[in-house]
């Protein structure tokens, strides 16, 4: 009988069943591995269980006990807590204050005694913090202790963790898994959330795997394999899918290592430098810089891959590129035309496209229309307005031709882009960016949060445009994306390069030392320091 | 799906959104009337008699009716003049500051330029109403654009200076010689009144400008400009993405709701009082804002609803005459539709399904 | 002119009618302090405080104690707050339109109310306001002692309020709870506090304060109320937060900006300078356009500054 044992949870949102009869159970000592790719049900079920959300149906028991969990607070004082993707921190209050707001207590604060005892409660676990830092001046790796720190400072028996390693190094990933393990040799029960089937198996002593809302598989880790788990995960989906496709989805799922990449650049005809980049320095919102004196060439007919973890200046990087933020200093090159001055209205009149790595807030105007939306650059040309009026004709038959285009499911152009699932918006704003043939595309973080099958089809359409000729350039902080598509693959630390290599000759655990900030020429290439 | 090649799409009105829309709004409007009664009960004064006066004063005569259009008129204008601000995102209620600056610009043109004649002049006048409304809107604007300054404060800010400037000048610089100490400007010359729509009422033709005005707002929505409001309205970020300049828009879009406020103080002045006078526009602010928010920021809509708080203008001042309640009871129910208006989706929950 | 009435005593009487007038405005910018920084914009500041003039001067007429006025004030502004919390908290509306529909709402209801209570007089009803109450001993410090230590009890309370709010804030677990409900309302949520709570009580206390704001200008300045009285003050407290960039001892030195503006004002009216009277009443208005200006550009707004919270699905 487990710690926690959740049976037949069932959660309806509008329009998506987003669990169906879970039954899940949780022990005391061990890591749980809830494994299924996005949208599958896995942080709906995990913020059941954290009381964000009510079931609509099925029972969750807590030390046998039958419960409802109606809010956080009623979790917390159950033990549970959760460490969230999107970290749930106060930036402006320090690392003290994060962690004990919300606690009970009489009479005025005593900053100082609070400090000291998460001081402790860091020590009894092993986690370096310093309790008096602003939360915004610290990495994202150490802003994820003080999460987890929060949890534990308030006795957390069971640690829900959503995607905890989508942020860090790989070698902040071990660092991570090792804090695990310790908390769990110490009884707790862990919830390790992840769509990265390779991290499960080697993290993980159990694995439950959820595909659309439904547990399809459970098992002791070490009783099953990759193969197994990739199966599950996927389902008949994969089936469906085209020969190419099903081998990036497998690589996308953790399940096959990406395939070297048939020639190398050299060898395939790249054509002439797209854009470059020498020597900029960019400010972030706060005015501090965030890229120092990076310099980088990207040619036609390529793929070159920014790695990094967030923060450390690729935001700011592809702003600057796309001229949303001013240069510091240092020039920017593009169709061998200087750009360093250039406006918004400039960069896009070149033939160029943006894919930035927030979809809603960014990319679209959820509130507007499909049609809208799609002509959202084009609507001040013709044939979308003549003589300071709109022809909305065009306009409604151009956006049903893009949908047809791109594969945006949707029963007409006439419903809100806030009604469209995270696949279909970016396939529509693939179709706005990439329907009028652009030479350079900047595409950032291009399929983060989707299910497989969109993430496929994104890549698909990258990869289709860089063989016709197109620069791309592609930020991300998913090292399968980055190794998928990359022809080059640059690591940003810190806001400058720690170096460029060839994608064949790029394995994770040296891209993992120079997004840790070693420099290409101190590592071994084989993830190592020389 | 059509298949391609085929045009075929066409976007239909959703009526049942429609109705739903004017269903909440009169619904919003008869709750606000009844508070209002209910408040009247309460302080021992008949709701009966001073809702009987109200309308009797709207809707008594034809004289009385055409009074209703007459107050109509420059909240039908402001109303305006406030929805393309809203719309783009520009909290911008400096509506009755703008008014006065219009009524005083035109006014001012009229007098100093007396010689011309009327053929050239009255457009003038027009001309400075409008400028004079758009640039007074255009410093929030620039300050909004610029320095991000609160468009709230700076709007309501300057229209505490406006009025203070029109006392100022009626009392000094612009007050009629011949007045006895009055403090008003002197008349403008016969032959520049507009002509009346209804012998001896006065109603005028700045009634029709206003609806002429409502058709060229239901026309600005579907040209480029009007794309341009929108999209600067739904989000800044997209905006400066494709290209589109944020405060050249915020300008624009100020100088424009400037602009028609200044055309309804052109109104005013032109159609109605004949001379610049204190509190001309005392109150137009808010009752222009109350007209937009109840007409849904749509023009047609905005026409009913100017119809319809005309009328409680008209009524209202009948009613403090003859039932001795006073006026401000329209300003209770003017706050009360803005709130009931705004709350709608909370309050007036249409159970359709899972909500 | 009278340039020979420009003597020390002037000056510093001048200074003690500046925090004399700042203290409504102080009220009110002290009470929105705590309700910005849980992330609410409240522009209804400017109907709330009308209705607690009108509600102090009620209770204070009816019942012949101020005090009783200051607590009608109190509940009046609180209720207003409520009423606020129900648009942003609950309803979630757009929170500049609530706010100017409670500014509208709270104006035309004062004025209604005053007029049915009181009809038309040819003399307005008045009451005895709060008494000069200087501090035995402080009070006859050179300067400070007319500025500071010489006022009616309201201005006391003011002055005293202001380290309270501050320790509130930054030393409280409820003022932490609000600074980080204004920042991140998802943290908080997270942490099994109730965001909705928390606003809703910082709009009461803002609006109570407000309330008491408003209440001073018939309590403690002008012995009567009139329609509108507060004229324009609820805004200009929006702009003062801004300007301390909300911190409560910096909303302090705001409130005494406009105090002084408006004390000001009204020396050069009585020195009679060739200036009319109109223009100089511009005073504090342009005074605020200008310091808003100044300041708003590199204001650091609290994160979740007017975005109503809910609970966000995946």
């Amino acid at each position: 009988m487990g710690i926690v044992e959740m049976a037949g949870i069932t959660k309806r949102f509008p329009g998506v069943l987003a669990n169906d009869q879970v039954n899940l159970e949780l022990h005391k000592g061990e890591i749980h591995g809830l494994l299924g790719e996005n949208g599958a049900g896995k942080t709906t079920l995990m913020n059941i269980l954290f009381g964000l959300y009510q079931p609509d149906a099925g029972q969750i028991l807590v030390r046998s006990q039958p419960v409802t969990i109606a809010s956080p607070a009623a979790a917390i004082h159950r033990g549970i807590g959760m460490v969230h993707q999107h970290f749930r921190l106060v930036p402006p209050l320090t690392v003290t204050e994060n962690i004990i707001l919300g606690l009970e207590g009489r009479g005025l604060l005593d900053l100082k005694a609070a400090e000291r005892r998460v001081q402790q409660v860091a020590e009894e676990y092993g986690v370096q913090i310093d309790p008096g830092a602003t939360v915004q001046d610290l990495s994202v790796g150490q802003q994820q202790r003080v999460e987890i720190l929060s949890s534990l400072y308030r006795g957390a028996e069971i640690l829900i963790l959503d995607e905890p390693t989508a942020v860090l190094t790989p070698q902040e990933a071990n660092s991570l898994a090792l804090s695990l393990k310790k908390m769990a040799e110490q009884g707790k029960a862990i919830v390790f959330i992840s769509h990265k089937l390779e991290e499960v198996m080697r993290l993980t002593d159990r694995v439950t795997v959820l595909r659309a809302g439904r547990v399809v598989f459970e098992a002791l880790t070490r009783d099953t394999d990759k193969a197994r788990l990739a199966r599950e995960m996927i389902g008949h989906d994969l089936v469906a899918l085209r020969a190419e496709q099903r081998n990036q989805v497998l690589v996308l799922a953790g399940a096959k290592d990406a395939a070297p990449v048939e020639e190398s650049p050299a060898q395939r005809a790249t054509g002439g430098v797209m854009l470059e980049t020498k020597a900029v320095h960019v400010n972030d919102d706060r005015g501090l810089p965030a890229v120092r004196g990076l310099s980088l060439v990207l040619r036609s007919g390529e793929i070159l891959g920014i790695a990094g973890v967030d923060g450390n200046g690729q935001r700011e990087l592809a702003e600057a590129i796309v001229r949303l933020r001013p240069l510091q200093a240092g020039q920017l090159v593009i169709a061998e035309e200087d750009a360093s001055q250039w406006g918004t209205p400039d960069f896009l009149r070149r033939s160029t496209a943006y894919i930035p790595d927030d979809r809603q807030n960014d990319g679209l105007i959820l509130s507007f229309d499909i049609a809208r939306n799609a002509t959202l650059k084009l609507f001040k040309h013709r044939p979308f307005s003549a003589f300071g009026f709109l022809n909305n004709r065009a306009i409604n038959q151009f956006a049903v031709e893009l949908m047809e285009d791109f594969d945006v499911r949707a029963p007409n152009p006439f419903v809100r882009a806030r009604t469209l699932s995270g696949g279909n918006q970016q396939k529509l704003i693939l179709a706005r960016e990439l329907s009028q043939t652009p030479r350079l595309v900047i595409a950032s973080q291009p399929a983060r949060g989707l299910d497989i099958g969109a993430a496929a089809y994104v890549h698909q359409r990258l990869m289709e445009e860089r063989d016709r000729g197109a620069a791309i350039l592609l930020i991300s902080t998913d090292l399968d994306e980055i190794m998928l598509l990359s022809d080059r693959i640059l690591v940003m630390y810190n806001g400058r390069s720690m170096g460029e290599l060839d994608a064949h000759a790029a394995n994770a655990q040296t891209l993992g030392l120079m997004m840790a900030g070693t420099p290409l020429g101190d590592t071994d290439g084989s993830g190592g320091v020389v | 799906m059509t298949t391609r090649g085929q045009v075929v799409l066409r976007r239909s009105i959703d009526w049942q959104a429609l109705g739903r829309s004017t269903y909440q709004a009169a619904l919003s409007v008869v709750l606000s009337l009844l508070i209002g009664a209910l408040l009247l009960l309460v302080s021992g004064q008949n709701p009966v008699l001073a809702f009987r006066s109200l309308w009797d004063g709207a809707f008594g005569s034809v004289d009385r009716f055409t009074e209703t259009l007459v107050q109509a008129t420059p909240l039908l204008l402001i109303a305006i003049s406030v929805s393309l601000s809203f719309r783009c995102q520009i909290w911008n209620i400096g509506a009755e500051g703008q008014v006065i600056l219009g009524g005083i610009a035109s006014i001012w043109v009229a007098l100093t330029f007396s010689e011309l004649p009327p053929a050239i002049l009255l457009p003038l006048t027009f001309i400075g109403g409008a400028l004079a409304g758009a640039v007074w809107s255009l410093i929030a604007g620039l300050l909004k654009a610029y320095a991000q300054a609160n468009e709230v404060i700076t709007t309501s800010m300057l229209n505490y200076i406006a009025v203070y400037l029109l006392a100022f000048l009626v009392h000094g610089p612009m007050m009629d010689p011949a007045g006895f100490n009055f403090p008003q400007s002197p008349l403008i010359a016969r032959a520049l009144e507009l002509p009346r729509l209804v012998a001896g009422t006065r109603l005028s033709v700045s009634f029709l400008i206003a609806l002429l005005m409502a058709g060229a707002a239901l026309l600005y929505w579907r040209t480029t400009l009007g794309q341009r409001t929108e999209i600067v309205g739904a989000s800044r970020r997209v905006a400066r993405q494709i290209g589109l300049s944020v405060p050249a828009t915020i300008a624009l879009v100020s100088m424009l709701t400037g602009a028609l406020a200044g055309i309804a103080g052109w109104g005013e002045m032109f159609g109605l009082h004949f001379r610049l006078i204190e509190e001309f526009a005392r109150g137009m602010g808010s009752l222009g804002i109350v007209v937009a928010l109840l007409g849904e920021l749509h023009p047609l809509g905005m026409v009913v609803s100017a119809f319809l708080f005309g009328a409680l203008v008209v009524g209202g001042n009948a009613m403090e005459r003859n039932a001795g309640v006073p006026f401000a009871l329209v300003d209770v129910i003017q706050g009360c539709v803005i709130l009931l208006i705004l709350a709608r989706g909370y309050i007036f929950k249409f159970r359709r399904g899972a909500r | 002119m009278n340039v020979e009435l420009i003597t020390f005593p002037f000056i510093v009487g001048l200074l003690a009618a500046a925090v004399r007038l700042a203290v409504p405005i102080l009220f009110a910018a002290l009470g929105e302090t705590f309700t910005e920084r849980a992330g609410i914009l409240n522009l209804g500041l400017e109907g709330i405080m009308l209705m607690g003039a009108l509600a102090g001067f009620v209770g204070a007429y009816a019942t012949g104690n101020l005090w009783l006025g200051v607590l009608l004030a109190l509940l009046c502004g609180g209720a207003m707050g409520l009423l606020m919390g129900f648009m942003s908290v609950t309803a979630k509306v757009n929170q500049v339109v609530a706010g100017l529909g409670i500014t509208i709402l709270g104006s035309g209801l004062s004025t209604l109310l005053f007029r049915l209570f009181f009809g038309l007089r040819s003399t307005p009803p008045t009451i005895t306001m709060f008494p000069a109450q200087p501090i035995p001993g402080l009070s006859r410090i050179p300067v400070l002692g007319e500025m500071v230590f010489s006022h009616n009890v309201l201005v006391y309370l003011a002055l005293i309020l202001v380290p309270v709010a501050w320790i509130v804030l930054y030393r409280t677990r409820f003022g932490l709870a609000l600074r980080a409900v204004g920042e991140r309302p998802d943290a908080v949520d997270t942490r099994g506090l109730s965001v909705d709570r928390l606003r809703y009580i910082s709009l009461i206390i803002g609006g109570a304060l407000a309330g008491l704001g408003g209440a001073v200008l018939p309590l403690a300045n002008l012995g009567i109320f009139w329609t509108q009285i507060t004229a324009g003050r609820g805004f200009i407290a929006v702009a003062v937060v801004v300007f301390a960039r909300w911190d409560p001892v910096r909303a302090l030195w705001g409130a005494l900006l406009f105090g002084g503006a408006m004390a000001l004002q009204l020396s050069l009216q009585t020195l009679k300078l060739p200036i009319p009277s109109e223009l100089l009443l511009m005073l504090p208005y342009i005074i605020t356009i200008i310091v808003l200006v100044g300041v708003s550009r590199r204001a650091e707004f609290p994160a979740a500054y007017a975005v109503p919270y809910s609970r966000v699905e995946k």
